[in-house]
């Protein structure tokens, strides 16, 4: 099922939730949308739901407006951030409730539930838990009785609100990896709403970063990684160095010193903030350009598959972070106290009017 | 949409629901207590002083509110002490006394009435231990305030029981790191945290003790001007057809439950917005 | 398994006196407590009972099982059974538009539920008799028409509606707000329409509640006496209830057969209170089961 939405705008009170929101999602896909709380998101989800109903603007199912439909009518599968499992209800009575409530006409025979149940149950791996109370569940098990219980109906959209929100890391890996494929499996049209970049990234087709109610960038999560539009986007996708400079004559100039900067174009004298992600760093024991920049390394940090530096330098308030391969760092040969030259092979720099350092 | 006087929700049946409680709340408290005011209006102000400030009237306004305050501070002090032992301590039967607590607000006023009028009889099993010390109980003011105390237990118990059973005991134990003794830690450390459920409590046991009938017309051997509470002063001017007197009366009884009523939600309000804080 | 964390036996009593009182503190503590319940609850509660069994145990079922008593008995359990259903519906919807819905006054509407139990019985009578009494502006017309409702049943029943309109929705508005509206939010995404959610979702989960409510109500709706005192006339195997007809025997000086009434009442009172402690048991292993969520 596609969805449209066209100019929706929402308020609590005197509080802008979702500021004029236009959003378009292909039949199938798998959609993230990720932002700090409060950017409007699980209320973009709730209003595709019929959970709430926009002050302005209208939603589009297939093509049909369903702005004033009521949520039964829309055929969605909601899956709740705290699962909002019947607590006084068997795992597989949780997974039927959706079939038992159906009128008479459509409800299917007693066997034909409990074959579907089994089914769902082994989609989501846990048939020997069909008879267990959602308290005796782990919180992994609990999502995906939630997960199986929403697509019992047969949802044409199925929207999660955070569902892996109250799940410890390693826990929330394996489910997103799974949900990633569980959705290859049936490609019913999912919108997933999340704050965590990584999990967005990771298991979305398309990427929906929102904030303050509004929408900054769509994108595979390729493009909103390596293209962000906005710098809320840049520093919300991963980490960043930022410097506070001025563009002046193909050059950030920051302090005293400069950065060559061949990735921005023309100059101008607004003010201006550079950002580099740490992996663009590229460092050189010595000078062998110009305008590189000169710092002191601070930390290193070699656990893991790539190696994380902190410099220290006049140029930058901010100690500076960079990311290296474990080859690059064992040519580089650096350790603590060593004075190294920096220079980004990548960077973004982005107009700040009226944002004065 | 905006200026709807409830946010839009997917659950159906507010109109329904809401519409019955205002229906039935409305015919059955509050068009009954308004009509007490309306009955009232119908006398002039002086009229109305002159009924409710009569020797017998205040008498019984003194005798009513004051062991309704006596009783509610003596059950302030021992139900704190019965509710700590039943929070912090073990011993046989803790579960049974529990449950017990809870006695004064089941049982019938009439059942308690009689019940303490014969123990505190002067050949009851208690009075005829205080009748040699000279303390006379039944048909004195002192029995009614002995069934005002028996009425208010379960109050300040019940209030301030959760309290203490919610009270972190990390709190108590980095008390005692600092250096404090058991003695300091109750008092810096415990009692500011239940003030505020004691005094809900005994402001609860107040507002119940005035109100109280039953339980006190057996024991109270109702003289007037010596130990006749309003309620009954309220119920004899009704036997008697004086309805403006009874009316009267009953209007200084409900506004002053209310101002207690009141003071007991500032008070909650008061302790939940501390705990809020935290 | 990990050695360290197991605590044993004495570490634990080592760290309990860390926040507890020396022993002599605990047992002075204690003994108040007995002391003052003791003169306050287990005496009166031991007294009915003996004062009832007095004369032996023909006398005390005598003191029940003749017209008058029977009378009593009768109209009370009627009272109750129109008073508690009636307000346990009232309770439900109350709580269901309070705890589900959020909208302008709900505080208000809150407070104003619990003022009943500030009204002093006595004026709960009053106020119907001022209504509907002989004096009312309702009286000639009601006399005319031959419907009473003072000194009779339906004063009986609304004095104690009045009492007891408070009880269930006090147990059912914090925990339905504290259940929240989730669950019922999944069942409507489901497909459950308003009925189905409250049958299916709501229900079970506040059942405890409401039985809890319905057993005070009910407990409150039997023995209720000033109110009904008020309202009712006193008029023997007519409009005496239990309460009512225990007064009457006392002040008659039958003492053996007042108590015998009134150990029926005391025995509704210690059901309750059991009904109570079970009822809470089984909330806080739920709760219990709940926390570890």
């Amino acid at each position: 099922m596609s969805i449209q939405v066209d100019h929706v705008t929402k308020r609590f009170g005197a509080f802008t939730v979702l500021n004029d929101v236009n959003l378009h999602v292909r039949e199938g896909e798998l959609v993230a949308l990720l932002g700090p709380s409060g950017c409007g998101k699980t209320t973009l989800l709730r209003i595709l739901a019929g959970l709430e109903r926009p002050d302005q603007g209208r939603i589009f199912l297939q093509g049909a407006e369903v702005t004033d439909q009521r949520i039964s009518e829309r055929r969605v599968g909601f899956v709740f951030q705290h699962y909002a499992l019947f607590r006084h209800m068997t795992v597989a009575d949780n997974v039927a409730f959706g079939l038992n409530v159906l009128p008479r006409a459509h409800r299917p025979s007693a066997t034909r539930i409990q074959e579907k149940v089994h089914d769902l149950l082994g989609l989501v791996h846990l048939q020997a838990m069909a008879d267990r109370y959602p308290s005796q569940l782990s919180g992994g098990q609990r999502q995906r009785v939630a997960l199986a219980r929403a697509l019992a109906v047969e949802p044409k959209l199925l929207l999660l609100d955070e569902p892996f929100g109250a799940l410890d890391a390693k826990v929330r890996k394996e489910l997103r990896r799974w949900l990633r494929r569980l959705h290859d499996d049936l490609h019913i049209t999912s919108i997933l709403v999340t704050h965590d970049q990584e999990e967005a990234l990771e298991a979305a087709h398309r990427v929906v970063v929102m904030h303050r109610g509004n929408i900054e960038q769509v994108g595979t999560p390729d493009e909103v990684y390596e293209n962000p539009a906005t710098p809320f986007v840049y520093q919300f996708l991963g980490d960043v160095n930022v410097f506070h400079g001025r563009m002046s004559q193909g050059r950030i100039v920051d302090g005293e010193d400069r950065i060559p900067s061949s990735a921005v174009g023309e100059s101008s004298d607004e003010q201006e903030v550079t950002f580099v992600r740490p992996h663009d760093l590229e460092l050189s024991p010595s000078r062998t350009m110009p305008a590189q920049l000169e710092a002191t390394v601070q930390f290193v940090n070699a656990a893991g598959a790539r190696v994380h530096l902190e410099l220290e330098s006049k140029e930058s308030p901010e100690p500076i972070a960079v990311e290296l391969t474990k080859e690059r760092y064992r040519e580089l040969k650096i350790q603590q106290g060593d004075v190294v030259f920096v220079h980004p092979k990548q960077l973004h720099v982005f107009k700040m009017p009226g944002l004065g350092q | 949409m905006n200026l709807s006087l409830k946010q839009p929700s997917v659950l159906p049946g507010f109109g329904l629901t809401l519409g019955f409680t205002l229906f039935y709340f409305s015919l059955i408290v509050l068009i009954p207590l308004s009509g007490l005011f309306v009955k009232t209006s119908s006398l002039s102000w002086e009229q109305f002083w002159n009924i409710v400030t009569t020797p017998r009237a205040i008498a019984s306004y003194q005798l009513t509110f004051g062991a309704s305050l006596v009783g509610a501070f003596i059950n302030g002090i021992f139900g704190s002490i019965i509710a700590w032992v039943l929070v912090r301590y073990h011993f046989p039967g803790r579960s049974v006394v529990d449950a017990l607590v809870d006695l004064p607000f089941a049982l019938p006023t009439a059942v308690a009435g009689i019940t303490l009028t014969s123990i505190y009889a002067s050949n009851g099993w208690i009075g005829r231990y205080l009748e040699p010390l000279g303390i006379k109980v039944a048909f004195t003011p002192l029995g009614v305030l002995v069934a005002l105390t028996f009425i208010g237990l379960p109050f300040v118990v019940r209030t301030v029981q959760p309290v203490l059973q919610d009270l972190d005991r990390e709190v108590e134990e980095a008390a005692t790191t600092l250096g404090a003794n058991r003695w300091q830690t109750f008092w810096a450390v415990i009692v500011p945290e239940l003030w505020p459920a004691l005094l809900t409590g005994i402001a609860m046991a107040f507002a119940r003790a005035v109100g109280e009938y039953g339980s006190v017309i057996f024991i109270a051997g109702n003289m007037p001007l010596k130990s006749e509470i309003t309620p009954l002063l309220i119920m004899t001017k009704l036997e008697q057809y004086d309805y403006a007197g009874a009316t009267s009366l009953g209007v200084v009884m409900l506004v002053t439950s209310f101002v207690v009523a009141l003071m007991i939600n500032l008070l909650q309000w008061w302790s939940s917005a501390r705990h809020m804080n935290q | 398994m990990n050695p360290v964390t197991i605590a044993t036996n004495t570490d634990l009593q080592w760290k309990d006196s860390l926040t507890t009182e020396s022993s002599l503190v605990r047992w002075v503590l204690i003994g108040t407590a007995f002391l003052y319940l003791t003169l306050f609850l287990f005496v009166p509660l031991v007294a009915i009972f003996t004062e009832a069994l007095k004369h032996g145990l023909s006398s005390y079922v005598d003191s029940f099982l003749n017209d008058d008593a029977l009378a009593a008995i009768r109209l009370t359990l009627l009272v109750a059974a129109v008073a508690v259903p009636l307000n346990a519906l009232f309770g439900v919807a109350a709580a269901w538009a309070i705890a589900k819905f959020e909208f302008v006054g709900k505080q208000a509407l809150i407070t104003l539920i619990d003022m009943p139990l500030a009204v002093s019985p006595v004026i709960s009578g009053l106020i119907y008799v001022l209504l509907f009494g002989a004096q009312s502006w309702l009286g000639p017309w009601l006399a005319e028409h031959d419907i009473k409702i003072i000194f009779a049943l339906p004063g009986i029943v609304l004095a104690t509606i009045f009492v007891t309109v408070p009880f269930v929705a006090r147990e059912l508005i914090p925990l339905m707000q504290s259940q929240g509206r989730e669950e019922e939010e999944a069942a409507i995404t489901l497909g459950a329409s308003g009925w189905q959610t409250f049958t299916r979702v709501t229900l079970p989960n506040i059942k405890w509640s409401l039985l809890y409510g319905v057993i005070l109500c009910n407990a409150r709706a039997m023995g209720e006496f000033g109110a009904v005192s008020v309202v009712s006339g006193h008029i023997r195997g007519l409009t005496n209830t239990m309460p009512l007809h225990v007064e009457i025997l006392y002040n008659e000086y039958n003492a053996v057969a007042a108590f015998g009434v009134a150990s029926l009442l005391t025995l509704l009172a210690i059901v309750t209170l059991s009904a109570k402690a079970l009822i809470e048991r089984k909330t806080v292993s739920l709760n219990r089961q709940n926390i570890h969520v």
